[in-house]
């Protein structure tokens, strides 16, 4: 099951890289991971998006990065109310059906078409992560030509 | 005041008084510091024995270990050391030179990337890049490796930082808002821990090296007399409760005593101190403890149901919880325990640890029982990895914390030999002995010069049978006597020792046995005893890699 998790971390040099290796030497898988700084210059924010077979396995993730010496906090979102959002890049085919299926993402979701080429689109969506499903599905029909994206940030409400 | 200066400088203000170490090109500036410092420098004759000779003075003493090396190759020859010391918690800070910040990511001449390397074998790491950042590195360094559960922390530090001047101005306290051990057990978790006892008819306590860090031999035993819980001593906790005492158990896991392994798969109740449930501990999980409750005591929230699954977890520091729950348990809420009791100490008469006398070459175990006699059990016992070990932690009877230094976690091979030198240094008054495998101990074995240099009397027992041991057991086990790499060709010994110095015996027949320990306790200087024992004899019991610890092989009465 996939959780998100937060760790407020020292804004310092290397913090990353221990985050990295403690997932890597342990063995704990991660989906997706933004950092950025916080209003706090001295503190980082890292979103961590975990899929952690069990309970015990989340548990010991938690208290793992909280051992950490850098690592400030750390909040998993997994029972609390929160929004995410996830910034997509993606260039989407003109042929076919692709004008339709951009119209009908643009019109249905938090997205829009940030430039217009020859031979594609470039869309931008800020996606939840419910939505993501429906809006790749309808894009691939279409034809995907290239897709980026930043990992997810989340936030409690 | 220079940033080799400040270093040196920062470590008197911690109180360290020794140092162990080796030079190279990117600590010249730090040695100089260090000539006329008061501090004592002993130069190793590997990287590798300078880590674990500052690990066995800090397990010794309860103090940080220092320990030095240059960038590269000596930074990466320290690791193993480093590694060893953060399985087995032990307090320590090591300085590893480095290249200077100009040239840092160029692949500069002994260059090696030493936080990356140590990262996941450390407690903490520091690059130091700027001068003003020195003293209160080494402040936090200190902090972060004795308190919490203690580790090694790596501090390192370019070469150039060690030559720029900067005003030393060290902190008196530091204050890290993201590490905040906790100490105390939370009250709620306390009541609920004493429910349980309450309720239990047939507890069992397992101390593991958390009783010792904390220093809560004391409290343990106070605890275990008031439940009338019979203890089980880890590896790591041998000597944290007096194994002569009646409630006593001994070591339990995969080369435990029985009685240990019954009474842990039997029990209602474990109670576990500063024990993090290590496979060879546990053996299969499903079957560790099957019936108990467990009540898990620990420093680090990570070793809490890790392993196995706890009922009542209580995270803080082993002597003020044994504390605060023996003055808070009521005698007179206490269920009847002495059928219990009685069970456990008929499982001890019937399966006693024991091994067959007689044989061609001398018994290791009538090696370890002569040394105990001899010694009253007051002798600090090092061992190296291996047959040795386990004989070691299975004959000699530990009454006193801090008098078992071994590998436990990490099982370093090479380990003992260099630690008993550092524990040999901290407290000379101490009997130290490193009872070694043939193997094992040529893995330092260059040590040899050190201890004759310096004249260090540590006693070295090699027990040798001429195998890798403990692979070979295993061997002929499991692999059908394939003695795959195991067979050992090995130097003189006794004329190894001689070439440097050092005193040596052989000794290759029970009869001297007595006499020999008897001369070599007796001696000032350091000594190397070759000892050679019965080639195929092997540690039991056992519980194969996996099996239930119930499910004991050999030994069995």
């Amino acid at each position: 099951m996939k959780h998100t998790i937060q760790a407020l971390v020292e804004n310092k040099f290397g913090v990353l890289a221990r985050i990295a290796s403690l997932f890597s030497a342990r063995g704990y898988n991660i989906e997706s991971l933004a950092v950025g700084q916080t209003h706090d210059e001295l503190v980082s924010c890292m979103t961590i998006v975990v899929d952690a077979s069990d309970e015990r396995v989340l548990d010991q993730i938690k208290k793992q990065l909280n051992k950490l010496i850098d690592v400030i906090t750390v909040t998993d979102f997994t029972r609390r109310e929160y929004i995410d959002r996830d910034l997509m890049l993606i260039k989407v085919f003109k042929r076919g059906n692709g004008k339709k299926s951009v119209d009908k993402i643009v019109k249905k979701f938090p997205a829009r078409i940030a430039e217009e080429k020859k031979t594609y689109y470039l869309l931008e969506i800020c996606a939840q992560r419910h939505q993501e499903d429906e809006i790749l599905k309808e894009l691939k029909k279409a034809g995907i030509k290239e897709l980026v994206r930043t990992g997810r940030i989340a936030i409690a409400k | 005041m220079k940033g080799s200066k400040i270093l040196v400088e920062s470590l008197i203000k911690e109180g360290v008084d020794t140092i162990f170490g080796y030079p190279g090109g990117s600590v010249i500036p730090f040695f100089d510091s260090l000539y006329d410092a008061p501090i004592k420098f002993y130069l190793t004759r590997h990287e590798q024995a300078a880590s674990h000779a500052a690990d066995g003075y800090a397990r010794l003493t309860g103090r940080v270990g220092v320990c030095v090396a240059t960038s590269g190759p000596g930074a990466t020859n320290l690791t193993t050391g480093i590694a060893t010391a953060h399985m087995d918690s032990v307090p320590m800070v090591a300085i590893t030179g480095q290249v200077k910040t100009s040239l840092i990511g160029n692949d500069a001449f002994q260059e090696a990337d030493v936080t990356g390397v140590t990262r996941s074998v450390s407690k903490h790491n520091y690059l130091v890049k700027d001068i003003k950042d020195l003293a209160p590195t080494v402040k936090e360094a200190f902090h972060i490796a004795k308190t919490g559960r203690p580790g090694p922390v790596v501090i390192d530090l370019p070469v150039d930082i060690q030559i720029q001047d900067a005003e030393f101005d060290y902190p008196r306290e530091i204050n890290l808002r993201s590490y905040k051990p906790t100490y105390f057990g939370h009250p709620g978790q306390i009541k609920r821990a004493i429910r349980l006892i309450n309720k239990a008819k047939k507890p069992v306590i397992i101390a593991g090296g958390g009783v010792l860090i904390a220093n809560a031999a004391g409290q343990l035993l106070k605890f275990a007399q008031k439940i009338k819980a019979p203890v089980t001593t880890t590896l790591m906790g041998l000597g944290g409760f007096p194994s002569t005492h009646p409630l006593a158990l001994g070591m339990p896991g995969m080369h435990g005593t029985i009685y240990a392994n019954l009474a842990i798969t039997e029990c209602d109740l474990l109670i576990s101190a500063g024990c993090r449930f290590d496979d060879r501990v546990t053996g299969r999980l499903d079957a560790f403890a099957p019936g108990a409750k467990i009540i898990h005591i620990d420093i680090d929230p990570t070793s809490i149901s890790k392993n196995v699954k706890v009922d009542v977890p209580i995270v803080g520091d082993a002597k003020n919880i044994l504390g605060q729950l023996t003055e808070e348990i009521d005698k007179e809420k206490l269920p009847d325990v002495s059928a219990w009791n009685k069970k456990v100490t008929s499982w001890k008469k019937k399966h006693p640890l024991s091994y067959k006398k007689g044989g061609k070459r001398i018994k290791p175990q009538f090696i370890l029982e002569e040394i105990y006699r001899q010694t009253k059990g007051k002798a600090v016992i090092v061992t190296e990895v291996g047959q040795n070990q386990m004989w070691a932690a299975q004959f000699y009877k530990y009454d006193y914390p801090r008098h078992f230094l071994s590998s436990g976690g990490l099982g370093t091979m090479g380990y003992g030999f260099p630690a008993a030198i550092g524990a040999k240094i901290a407290d000379p008054s101490k009997q130290v002995l490193d009872i070694a495998g043939d193997g094992s101990i040529q893995m330092n074995i260059q040590e040899l010069a050190t201890v004759a240099a310096y004249d260090i009397g540590v006693k070295i027992i090699i027990l040798n049978n001429n195998y890798l041991g403990m692979v070979r057991q295993w061997q002929e086990l499991f692999y059908d006597r394939r003695y795959s790499g195991t067979p050992l060709a090995n130097p003189d010994f006794v004329k190894l020792a001689a070439a440097c110095g050092v005193k040596g015996v052989r000794v290759k027949k029970d009869a001297e046995v007595k006499t020999a320990i008897k001369s070599i306790l007796a001696a000032k200087g350091p000594v190397l005893a070759d000892f050679w024992i019965e080639e195929e004899e092997n540690v039991f019991p056992m519980v194969p890699a996996g099996e239930a610890i119930n499910r004991m092989i050999g030994g069995m009465a």
